[in-house]
């Protein structure tokens, strides 16, 4: 292993080297890389945050209280009802797509890694179906006159719902998790596993779940962003208490709200990410499974 | 019956047969290495009886009973690997404690073994510490105390030591055969390195091709090999293509020069072309060494420490080599001066197949 050696190139090595061997370590002290990264990385990092710095001026315009903007969104129920509604899909949609995807691409590495690329096109097909299409497909699926009517009833809608964004999930959890199960040697620790006398279930419980933590904390998160924005299908299926119709409502009835809104979301995915740098961090350092050393 | 027995075992993957017509029947408490180059079929055949692989034909037992359908986790067969695939997320003391947690061991009996197998492996204290906080020799030794925490009835090691470095290999070498006599448990070993089987087994197992060429002590596969490939795979050898001169007397030409074989010459070593094989410790400079005797210009002399390796050109491009303790006294000849080698006629092991010996200038490895 070379990582705790090689100097950081440029800003990113920089960064990187800093949230693996964490604040205060002498790695930042290395170097700092060629100055054309830097002038790169201000250029890109400009393009991000300006926006962001045009919005939250926007945000504040309101007289004569700057910050009267969050405290309306802050004071409306519908927000915190809307966040709160679609952080529960959110997390039920995690929790499904988990329990789909982890198996299956464990499977598909370990037993049958010749169907890898038909797995891959199967979980790239949201890319390929509109949202609007696979909205109106799931209701005229499960509408009325079909065996199993959803589409009736709110509790029917909701299912609909989790149901369409485990299907959009599929992309970014596949990969995430395909990523995981590729950094480490998962027939040698199932077969180690095995040779102890552990079942299946046992297996993926105990020993690729909990190697596969980074892996599945990014996946789950891209996932809560998605279902944290998504607009279409939440509209379509009459979800108007989700996060995304709200946002869109607001924006056509309010000046300033929805870019508060759009910063205060921003700030959400923003503390998640760092979430999985902060929880990913010890993970990616234990999974070194072999190797001299 | 042997405790662990293997009957007919064939193993095909599609058109390919991996292994072949393979039976051994190992006693409690033996040690057997299988031995053989890169896709030989070594570690098919033990992930066959680690329940990894299923036999395409043939039966596996063990203490008499059938294990040949049997899926892994109930074979109670301990296995090692190559890459010591330790579980990550866990430390040194859960992964010992993995297989008797899974038979659902009560936590203060789990402990207790936990310990006395750090003990044994020399790791004591050392139960909180993560896989990757330990060298690749320490995570090794884990692994061999994780698989013996089961006490299982066979133990199988996939190439072990590879992985690790020459000295450590040596060190954990040993290590691995004293714990397995002081448990007495049958295990079964794959490698590729000659040194680490004949060093470590009871018995070794030769293979080549997915077929067993030879099983037999280490004595046996070193100083009696049964073919040419077995000749050639182990130990250092001369390989030589001979002609049969007198069959009942056992006389043959090695590039006109005729020496004699120990024995008469019987069934297919009748043939005209057979091959013989000397290992270099067993000739001597000079005429002392036997009464077989070729001779030849000196044509290369190299110092390895504890021996002298000389090369004796036989013609043809040909040559033999000969090892010779080194001493601070020793004088030889110079090179390019006429030399005669001598050997007893039992060092000669007079091999079937002349046709496909090795070259007669390699000194095969």
């Amino acid at each position: 292993m070379s990582t705790g050696a090689q100097a950081p190139f440029g800003p990113l090595g920089v960064m990187r080297s800093w949230l693996r061997a964490g604040p205060g370590s002498g790695a930042r002290r290395r170097g700092f890389g060629p100055p054309w990264a830097w002038i790169i990385f201000l250029l890109g990092a400009l393009y991000f945050l300006v926006p962001l710095w045009a919005t939250f001026l926007h945000s504040i315009k309101t007289k004569p209280d700057p910050f009267l903007a969050y405290r309306q969104v802050f004071a409306d129920p519908k927000f915190l009802g809307g966040l709160g509604y679609s952080f529960v899909v959110g997390v039920l949609t995690i929790v499904i797509s988990l329990l789909i995807i982890v198996p299956t691409a464990y499977w598909v590495r370990l037993k049958v890694p010749r169907l890898r690329p038909v797995v891959e096109f199967v979980t790239l097909m949201p890319f390929v179906v509109p949202p609007v299409v696979l909205a109106f497909g799931l209701i005229r699926i499960y509408g009325g006159g079909s065996p199993i009517t959803l589409a009736s009833t709110d509790v029917g809608l909701n299912l609909l719902l989790v149901g369409a964004y485990t299907i959009l999930s599929f992309p970014y959890m596949y990969r995430a998790v395909d990523t995981g199960l590729a950094a480490i040697d998962v027939r040698t620790l199932t077969e180690a596993a095995q040779s102890l006398g552990s079942g299946w279930t046992r297996i993926l419980w105990r020993v690729i779940f909990p190697n596969l933590r980074t892996a599945l904390l990014s996946g789950a998160f891209l996932t809560m962003a998605i279902v944290i924005g998504e607009y279409t299908i939440a509209q379509i299926l009459a979800r108007n208490e989700a996060f995304g119709p709200y946002l869109s409502l607001l924006g056509r009835s309010q000046p300033y709200q929805p870019a508060a809104v759009s910063l205060i979301s921003f700030a959400l995915t923003w503390l998640a990410m760092g979430a999985i740098a902060f929880l990913g961090r010890g993970a990616r350092q234990r999974v070194q499974v072999a190797g001299a050393r | 019956m042997g405790f662990l027995e293997l009957s007919g075992i064939q193993k095909r993957f599609g058109d390919t047969v991996a292994v072949e017509d393979f039976n051994l029947s190992a006693d409690r408490g033996e040690f057997v290495s299988f031995l053989g180059p890169s896709g030989c079929g070594k570690t098919t055949t033990l992930r066959m009886i680690a329940g990894f692989e299923q036999p395409t034909a043939g039966s596996i037992v063990v203490d008499g009973k059938e294990i040949t359908r049997r899926p892994p986790n109930q074979r109670n067969v301990g296995m090692v690997f190559q890459a010591y695939a330790l579980f990550p997320n866990m430390t040194v003391a859960d992964n010992i404690g993995f297989g008797l947690k899974v038979r659902k061991r009560p936590a203060a009996a789990v402990r207790q073994r936990v310990d006395e197998l750090l003990d044994l492996i020399g790791l004591p204290g050392r139960g909180s510490r993560y896989p990757y906080q330990l060298s690749g020799g320490q995570q090794q030794r884990v692994a061999l105390a994780r698989a013996l925490a089961i006490e299982p009835q066979v133990l199988l090691l996939d190439e072990p030591l590879s992985a690790l470095d020459a000295k450590i290999r040596v060190a954990l070498r040993k290590e691995i055969r004293s714990i397995q006599r002081q448990l007495g448990i049958t295990t079964v070993y794959v490698t590729h390195d000659q040194e680490e089987a004949l060093s470590l087994s009871d018995r070794v197992v030769v293979m080549s091709d997915g077929r067993i060429e030879q099983i037999g002590t280490p004595a046996e596969i070193y100083n009696f090999p049964a073919t040419s490939f077995v000749a050639s795979f182990v130990g250092t050898l001369n390989l030589l293509p001979a002609q049969v001169v007198d069959a009942g007397a056992g006389r043959l030409a090695v590039y006109g020069q005729e020496i004699q074989a120990a024995k008469p010459l019987t069934g297919g070593l009748t043939n005209g072309q057979v091959s013989i094989a000397l290992r270099p410790e067993s000739m001597e400079l000079g005429e002392g060494g036997g009464s077989n005797r070729l001779r030849g210009p000196l044509e290369d002399v190299s110092f390895l420490g504890s021996i002298v390796r000389m090369r004796v050109g036989l013609g043809d491009g040909a040559s033999v080599s000969l090892d010779t303790f080194n001493d601070p006294h020793l004088t030889l000849p110079a090179v390019g001066e006429d030399v005669t080698v001598s050997f007893p006629r039992e060092a000669c092991l007079v091999l079937e197949g002349g046709t496909t010996a090795e070259p007669v200038d390699a000194l095969a490895v």
